[in-house]
């Protein structure tokens, strides 16, 4: 990795106000995509400003309805948070079965969502929950924020403070992880908000993305069997070494089913939480 | 094993590369160092570091406790896991300065030859390792999953072990150990 310059600015405007001053400097929170591209040399900042401690970026509450979660708490945290499991159990159980357990001790959800990883899960929470994603200036909405591949609608200087939440009346995550990496080839989130169904998509595309059929067949009927048929059009979804579009297209209407199936509390973790029995073995 | 030397700062000179020749030789290229001062296996510890001295470097290169592995250097295999503030983490995926001021537990600092820590007496009997190479690392996320899970399913097992890798054993025996060592913690 090449040479940077380290500091810790004291509060999030100083760190504005260094990344205005630096365009080649980058935040460091949890580190754990950052640093391995750094290895990689696929990153090469001129400094890192690492926030990983500021107060401003930490904490979980409810308010006015919704929940609120700050930038730098890290997986684990929503993970154990009881206040999460209470209102969107199913947050909490998406951000226990991200990466392993060492990742999840330093990895963050503003890191997650502001690196827009294609195969990350807190997209598809943050899309399918109506997420509004709170920066040092402005409010985004989920819809929004998550642009392309890697970007987010997030200015160069701009950093996530903490992200809103709806809470729904019930939710249902489910993924189908590559048995290497761990990383979703195609997850679904489902969520019943007060103001309809939402379903978002990772790992299967470029990008997170609604999944509209399913959407309003859940909004007629919201079984199992109401998707079961709904497909998902391969066009644009990911082609790789492990799956070609159509067979990523198939999985996000297996998973679909089954994400219903939870927020219907009718499915195990299977596909979700402690993973090994889909592996058998640890990896 | 449970030493842990300081290395002082400055009084290396400019000639002598010091225990950390690399660091040394950083610096003598202009990169600058930055002192750090973390508390290592319940020793203070202070060390000047390059910013992109990773916390297993400093651990193994200049605090000398070669006991934390580096195995893949991409945050796949764990056996560089330690404990910082007694979580589990990996340190090849944190850089040194990252744990200024935290409390720092390696392999080194839960046991002794002579009094293993029972997750290490867990290991031995069951024969969880077989070349070994792992096994810092798989008894530190060990004893961090038996913090969470002090009666762990086989699937907390499996999925508390996610982030360490074995070549050799197959995990039969690994998961047998912690199974074990869940009955004598």
């Amino acid at each position: 990795m090449y040479a940077f310059r380290y500091c810790r600015p004291h509060d999030v405007a100083d760190a504005v106000a260094r990344l205005r001053a630096d365009s080649e400097a980058k935040l460091l929170a949890g580190g754990m995509t950052l640093i391995p591209s750094m290895k990689y040399r696929l990153a090469a900042p001129s400094a890192l400003l690492d926030i990983g401690r500021l107060a401003q970026l930490q904490g979980i509450a409810e308010v006015d309805g919704r929940l609120a979660i700050g930038a730098g708490v890290r997986h684990v945290e929503v993970a154990g948070s009881r206040v999460v499991q209470e209102r969107i159990p199913e947050l909490a159980v998406l951000a226990g079965a991200i990466g392993d357990p060492q990742v999840r001790n330093r990895g963050t959800l503003g890191g997650a969502l502001a690196n827009n990883d294609p195969a990350a899960d807190y997209p598809a929470a943050a899309l399918a929950l109506a997420a509004q994603v709170i920066t040092d200036r402005r409010t985004l909405a989920a819809d929004e924020f998550f642009v392309d591949l890697f970007t987010t609608a997030l200015e160069p200087d701009e950093i996530v403070v903490r992200v809103s939440f709806a809470v729904p009346k019930r939710a249902g995550y489910a993924k189908f992880r590559h048995p290497a990496s761990g990383y979703a080839m195609a997850g679904v989130f489902v969520a019943e908000l007060d103001d309809g169904i939402r379903v978002a998509v990772t790992g299967a595309g470029p990008c997170v993305f609604r999944h509209g059929a399913a959407e309003q067949a859940l909004a007629r009927e919201f079984s199992t069997a109401a998707v079961a048929d709904i497909d998902c059009p391969a066009d644009g979804l990911n082609a790789d070494f492990h799956a070609p579009a159509a067979y990523r297209a198939q999985l996000v209407k297996v998973m679909t089913a089954e994400a219903v199936g939870r927020a219907l509390g009718a499915m195990t973790e299977r596909n979700v939480a402690p993973d090994a029995s889909s592996r058998g073995g640890i990896r | 094993m449970n030493t842990v030397t300081p290395t002082t700062t400055g009084s290396a000179g400019g000639s002598d590369p010091g225990p950390d020749s690399r660091s040394a030789a950083l610096a003598d290229g202009g990169e600058p160092l930055t002192p750090v001062s973390l508390t290592v296996n319940g020793k203070p510890a202070h060390a000047d570091v390059a910013s992109r001295t990773l916390l297993v470097d400093l651990l193994r290169d200049q605090l000398r406790l070669t006991g934390t592995h580096v195995g893949c250097d991409t945050s796949q295999c764990g056996c560089c896991t330690v404990h910082l503030d007694g979580e589990a983490v990996k340190s090849c995926t944190m850089f040194a300065l990252q744990a200024e001021g935290a409390t720092i537990t390696t392999i080194e600092g839960i046991g002794t030859p002579e009094r293993l820590h029972p997750v290490q007496q867990a290991f031995s009997a069951c024969h969880g390792l077989q070349c070994g190479f792992c096994t810092p690392g798989m008894v530190m996320a060990t004893i961090a999953l038996l913090e969470r899970h002090p009666d762990p399913s086989d699937e907390q097992i499996r999925e508390g072990l996610s982030g360490n890798l074995c070549r050799c054993t197959g995990y039969i025996n690994i998961e047998a150990a912690v199974r074990a060592a869940a009955t004598r913690t």
